[in-house]
C-alpha cells in the first residue's frame, strides 16, 4: 500500500518545499534590509497586475515550459540532462539561420521551419551526450555540463566570426526581417476583441507550448516508446529483460529533451528579441531543472511551475527596479527552491509519511486493536 | 614560427598562477568523490569562499581573516550538500546544482546590499591581499628579467613570485597522496567510495567518513576562493570563478581521481587559461590566428574526449553518487 494520498505527494509536498524555499528567501530578504511583505507586493503587482504584467510573466514561462519539458523528459528516462542552457543557445542558432537566409512570405511559415531547425539543433547538442553515454558510459551529467560551455564558445564564435553584419561592432545577428515577426498577445487576443497590452513580450510561442505540453503527455503517457521510456527510467535491468534497448532509449529520450531545449528560442528567439545575441537563454535552461522538479515532471506540473516561475522571474525584475533588490535574488529562490524539491525532498516527506501513516493507524486500531499494531 | 614561444617562462608562471586555484578544487573533488559523494558544487563553493574572503579582508584588511572566513563559508556549503546527500540521501547531482546557483545568487545579493558598489567588493591592496613571495636574490624587474640568463629567469618567474597559498597548494598534492595511501583515514574513505557496505561490516561509519571527506572539500574549495579573490585578483567580482570549478571537476577525471595525476591535469588546464590570456604569444609560436573562444572551450572539449575513452579510460569510485542505506 502507498504511505501516502497521491494528492499529497503531488501536492502538499511541493507546497511545503515551496514555503521553505520562501521562508529562507524571506529571511535573506530582511537581512539585506528589505521588508518581505514589501518585495511580495511589488512582485505580485508587477507580475500579475496589469495584462502587460501577464505578458511578461507568460512570456518567460513560455521559455521555462519548454526548458522544463525538456528536463523532465530526460528524467523520466532517469538521464539528468543539465545541458538545457548550451542546447536553447544552439537552438537560437537554428532560428537565426531559419529566418534569416529565406525570404519568408508570411510568419506562419517561418514559424515551422524555425521550429524545426532549432528543434535539431538542440536535439544535435543533445545527441553527442547522449551517444556517449549510451555507448562509452561517459557520465551524462559532466558531458552535458562541458556542452553548455562548449556551446557557449560556439555561440561566440558564430556570432563574432560568421553571423555578424559586416561593419557591426556587436556580436549580435541582423534583424530579422519582418515577415518572420510572430504574432504578441495583442495581436492574437485582438481577433477576438479581448484588449490586452501591446508591449509584452508574450507571443505565439506560447501556444506552441501549450500544444508541447501535450504532445509530451501524450508521448510519455498515451504512447508504447513513452512506456519504454518510463519502464528503463524505473528498472534498467528489468527494461532490458523486457526486450527494450538501452541505448535506443537513451538516444530518443535525450534527442527530445534537447530538441525541447532548443525550441525555446522560437520563443525567446524568434519572439521577443527578434535577432540571436551572446548568451541569449539567459539561465532559462537551468530554470528548467527546477521547473521540472517542482511540476514532479508531469506537463500540467510543468506548466503550473513554469508559471510560477515565470512569476519569480518577472516579479524579480520588478522589484529589482523598484527595490534595488539585485535581479539575482530569483537565482537564490530558485536554487532553494531545486535544493528542497529536490535534494533535500526527503527532509519533507519522511515526517509526512509518518503523519501519513499514524493517521491510517488510528481508525484501524479504533475497529479492532490488534489490526493496528 | 617560433614554437618556443609557446614556452615563453612568462606563460609557464601564468600556468602556475592560473593552476593553483583548480588544483585545490580539483583535490577537493577527490576527497569528496573518493568518498562517494558527486560534488557538482565545487565551482558554487569556491564563488561563495572568493566573495567572503574580499568582503572580510575588505573590512578587516586582513587576507589571513578572510581566508578563514572563505573556508568557514565554504564549510557551511558543504555542510548542506552532506545534509540533503549524505543524511536525507537525497539526489547529490540536484543538491551541487542548487549550491551552484545559490552562491551565484547569494554572492551578489549580500554584495551590493553591504558594500553598494554594483555587486562587487572594494578594491583589496596592502595586507588585505595575499602579495606574492620574493625569494632571496630573485629578480623584480621586467628590464632585468628580459636581459637574465635562462636559470635565473625560471627562478625569479616561475619558482619565486606566487602568493603563499600557491605553495600551500602544490604541498597539498604529496600531502593528499600520503593521506590517500599511507594513512589508516586514507584507506577507509577510499573504502567507503568503492563499497560502503563492507566498511559498515568492519564497524566503521560511513556516514561519518563520508561527512570527514565532504568537510575536507569545503576547506580545500574555501582556500581556492580566497586565492581567486585576495591573491589572483583585488576583491571579488561578480561570477568570478567562471567555471573553474567544472574545469576542476573535469582535470579530476582527467586525473583519474588520483593526485599526483591532478597536479598535471590542472597545469595542463591552467596551461591553457594561461595561453588564451596570451593570443598573441600564441599567434607568434605557429603563425596561425587560433580562435579565443577555441581556446576557451579547449579544456571542456578534452574532458569530453576524455570522458568517451579514447585516452585511456577513467573508471570514477565504483559508489559514486549512490547515498548509502543500511539495511533494506
Amino acid at each position: 500500500m502507498e504511505k501516502m494520498p497521491k494528492w499529497a505527494d503531488v501536492l502538499l509536498i511541493p507546497m511545503i518545499s515551496l514555503l521553505l524555499a520562501a521562508l529562507i528567501s524571506a529571511l535573506v530578504l530582511l537581512a539585506t534590509g528589505q521588508n518581505p511583505i514589501n518585495a511580495l507586493r511589488i512582485m505580485v503587482d508587477g507580475a500579475m497586475g496589469s495584462s502587460r504584467a501577464w505578458g511578461y510573466t507568460l512570456y518567460y514561462a513560455t521559455n521555462f515550459i519548454f526548458t522544463g519539458l525538456a528536463v523532465s523528459v530526460a528524467f523520466h528516462a532517469r538521464m539528468f540532462n543539465i545541458g538545457g542552457e548550451g542546447q536553447a543557445l544552439l537552438g537560437g542558432v537554428g532560428v537565426a539561420y531559419a529566418c534569416l537566409f529565406v525570404p519568408w512570405p508570411h510568419w506562419s511559415l517561418a514559424v515551422i521551419a524555425a521550429i524545426a531547425l532549432s528543434g535539431l539543433f538542440g536535439a544535435i547538442w543533445a545527441a553527442i551526450p547522449a551517444f556517449l553515454q549510451a555507448k562509452r558510459g561517459s557520465h551524462i551529467v559532466i558531458t552535458t555540463i562541458m556542452f553548455n560551455f562548449i556551446a557557449y564558445a560556439l555561440l561566440n564564435h558564430i556570432l563574432v566570426n560568421v553571423l555578424k553584419p559586416a561593419g557591426s561592432m556587436e556580436p549580435a545577428t541582423a534583424s530579422f526581417p519582418a515577415a518572420t515577426h510572430l504574432p504578441n498577445f495583442a495581436d492574437m487576443l485582438g481577433v477576438f476583441g479581448i484588449p490586452f497590452a501591446s508591449d509584452a513580450p508574450a507571443n505565439f510561442a506560447f501556444v506552441i507550448a501549450l500544444i508541447a505540453c501535450f504532445l509530451v503527455w501524450l508521448l510519455i503517457w498515451r504512447t508504447r516508446l513513452g512506456f519504454q521510456i518510463r519502464a528503463f527510467g524505473h528498472s534498467e535491468s528489468a527494461a532490458s529483460y523486457a526486450g527494450i534497448s538501452a541505448t535506443k532509449i537513451i538516444m530518443i529520450a535525450m534527442i527530445i529533451s534537447g530538441a525541447l531545449a532548443g525550441m525555446m528560442s522560437v520563443n525567446n528567439v524568434m519572439g521577443e528579441a527578434e535577432r540571436l545575441v551572446l548568451n541569449s537563454a539567459e539561465g532559462a535552461g537551468f530554470i528548467g531543472i527546477a521547473v521540472a522538479l517542482m511540476g514532479r515532471n508531469h506537463p500540467l506540473g510543468v506548466l503550473l511551475a513554469a508559471i510560477l516561475f515565470g512569476f519569480l522571474y518577472q516579479g524579480g525584475t520588478q522589484l529589482s527596479i523598484q527595490a534595488q533588490v539585485p535581479k539575482e535574488m530569483v537565482v537564490v529562490i530558485q536554487s532553494l527552491v531545486i535544493l528542497f524539491t529536490g535534494a533535500l525532498d526527503n527532509m519533507v516527506r519522511s515526517p509526512l509519511e509518518r503523519v501519513f501513516l499514524a493517521l491510517r493507524r488510528k481508525p484501524a486500531a479504533a475497529l479492532s486493536p490488534e489490526v493496528g499494531k | 614560427m617560433d614554437i618556443f614561444a609557446l614556452f615563453d617562462i612568462s606563460i609557464l608562471g601564468g600556468t602556475i598562477r592560473m593552476a593553483t586555484p583548480l588544483l585545490l578544487a580539483c583535490l577537493a573533488g577527490l576527497f569528496s568523490e573518493r568518498a562517494g559523494i558527486f560534488d557538482i558544487g565545487l565551482e558554487g563553493k569556491m564563488l561563495a569562499a572568493a566573495f567572503v574572503a574580499a568582503a572580510v579582508a575588505a573590512v578587516t584588511g586582513n587576507a589571513w581573516l578572510g581566508l578563514f572566513a572563505a573556508i568557514l563559508g565554504s564549510v557551511m556549503l558543504s555542510l548542506v550538500h552532506g545534509l540533503a546527500s549524505i543524511t536525507f540521501r537525497g539526489n547529490q547531482l540536484i543538491s551541487g546544482v542548487a549550491i551552484n546557483f545559490f552562491a551565484s545568487g547569494i554572492t551578489v545579493v549580500v554584495a551590493q546590499a553591504v558594500f553598494q558598489q554594483g555587486s562587487r567588493t572594494p578594491q583589496l591592496s596592502g595586507a588585505a591581499r595575499f602579495d606574492p613571495i620574493i625569494w632571496p636574490g630573485a629578480l623584480t624587474k621586467i628590464r632585468e628579467i628580459s636581459q637574465a640568463s635562462l636559470p635565473m629567469k625560471i627562478y625569479s618567474q616561475l619558482i619565486s613570485g606566487h602568493a603563499i597559498i600557491v605553495y600551500m597548494a602544490l604541498l597539498l598534492v604529496p600531502l593528499s597522496w600520503w593521506i590517500l595511501y599511507r594513512t589508516r583515514f586514507g584507506l577507509r574513505l577510499r573504502a567507503v567510495g568503492e563499497n560502503p557496505a563492507a566498511v559498515d561490516t568492519a564497524g566503521i561509519s560511513v556516514i561519518r567518513m563520508r561527512y570527514a571527506a565532504i568537510l575536507i572539500a569545503g576547506v580545500l574549495c574555501g582556500i581556492a576562493g580566497a586565492y581567486m579573490s585576495t591573491a589572483l585578483q583585488a576583491g571579488f567580482t561578480r561570477e568570478m570563478t567562471a567555471g573553474r570549478g567544472y574545469i576542476a571537476l573535469a582535470a579530476l577525471i582527467f586525473a583519474k581521481w588520483r593526485p599526483w595525476y591532478a597536479l598535471m591535469a590542472t597545469l595542463l588546464f591552467g596551461y591553457l587559461q594561461a595561453l588564451a590570456l596570451r593570443p598573441d604569444i600564441l599567434e607568434r609560436a605557429i603563425n596561425l590566428r587560433v580562435q579565443v573562444q577555441l581556446l576557451d572551450a579547449m579544456p571542456y572539449i578534452l574532458t569530453v574526449i576524455i570522458l568517451a575513452g579514447f585516452v585511456g579510460k577513467a573508471i570514477p569510485p565504483r559508489a559514486g553518487g549512490e547515498p548509502y542505506v543500511k539495511e533494506r
